[in-house]
């Protein structure tokens, strides 16, 4: 299955929620908000909201920053 | 009376903003914002790495809650991408501050003031407290006082520079001429340009990188507490007037030798 993630494609082989997707890449859940096509998806509905074929996902945090 | 600044229906007893970037140690930054007394906090959103050795933790962690968070748009080219971060932003528990940033000039990094007035336009509307990044210019200012921002944020000079108040005739027009508060937002390089800032009647000053890049982070972050509010009193007690010649501070009679042979 192919996803478009912070703007890299990658190939992953099983079906998986936004939550397990996440942990699946070794990031605490805590710490990072999540926009799917275009879409942020609220923090309580990462259990249930699936990743599907092609969908584009930005995975981010919040760092320190002034301007620019 | 107290002397507070309300912005977005928030009193704010400090006049100093507070950049989270550069800092050489994360764990600083709980210390520069206690030694600092402000109150409002600038973070950046981000991609993560997924290819970083070790994984960066979040800015929030070293921000107590008390602080009003105010996330930039950085790395928005126009305004649909600021207006896009600025959602992300709030909903992940941001608040509804946002401070916009639209860059496309790599090398000074200046404003795009008209895709920043576009951005301001729809946010306000959303219900965001906008305060944008902008040249300090009197139309802009205007048009971003008509469609509903919360502050105007001119910058002193380049972003990271420390080149100072570099616009200050500008600036002062500004001040002159808008109704809200002007808030000097990148340039300023040492506590004493901050502080002339609040004497010619800023409403506050944003500082990052004069702070992360001290030998001290610390001890500076205090030092620009002080001069914020040396600056604010300042302005609040009126500077007397400059003259050209000089002008005796003590009585000009009864001088001890007066009469005593030609002076």
């Amino acid at each position: 299955m192919k996803l478009t993630v912070n703007g890299k494609t990658e190939e992953i082989d099983q079906v998986m929620t936004v939550l397990e997707y996440i942990r699946f890449k070794g990031i605490d859940p805590r710490t990072v908000v999540v926009q799917k096509n275009g879409e942020v998806i609220k923090r309580d509905h990462w259990e249930k909201e699936v990743v599907r074929e092609n969908d584009r996902l930005e995975i981010l945090r919040m760092v320190g920053g002034g301007s620019f | 009376m107290a002397d507070v600044l309300v912005i977005g229906g928030r009193k704010l007893s400090s006049r100093l903003f507070i950049g989270t970037g550069k800092f050489p140690d994360k764990k600083l930054i709980s210390a520069v914002l206690e030694k600092s007394g402000a109150e409002v906090v600038t973070v950046a959103l981000r991609r993560i790495d997924f290819n970083a050795e070790e994984e960066e933790e979040n800015i929030l962690n070293h921000i107590d809650e008390r602080y009003i968070l105010m996330p930039n748009t950085s790395g928005a080219r126009n305004a649909a991408e600021a207006i896009e971060i600025a959602r992300i932003a709030r909903e992940a528990g941001c608040g509804n501050w946002v401070k916009i940033e639209v860059i496309s000039d790599q090398k000074y990094l200046l404003p795009d003031n008209q895709e920043t007035i576009e951005a301001t336009r729809v946010l306000a509307q959303e219900g965001f407290v906008v305060l944008p990044y902008v040249s300090p210019d009197l139309m802009v200012a205007k048009k971003l006082q008509d469609v509903g921002a919360a502050a105007v944020m001119p910058l002193g000079a380049p972003i990271g520079s420390n080149r100072g108040l570099r616009t200050k005739e500008m600036i002062r027009i500004l001040i002159d001429q808008i109704d809200l508060p002007i808030i000097v937002d990148a340039g300023i390089g040492r506590p004493s340009e901050a502080a002339e800032a609040m004497e010619m009647g800023c409403a506050a000053v944003l500082v990052n990188t004069a702070i992360a890049t001290a030998g001290d982070p610390v001890a500076m972050a205090e030092a620009f507490g002080w001069a914020v509010r040396a600056g604010r009193q300042a302005f609040l007690a009126g500077p007397g007037r400059v003259l050209e010649e000089a002008s005796a501070s003590s009585p000009l009679t009864g001088f001890l030798f007066e009469g005593a042979g030609s002076r």
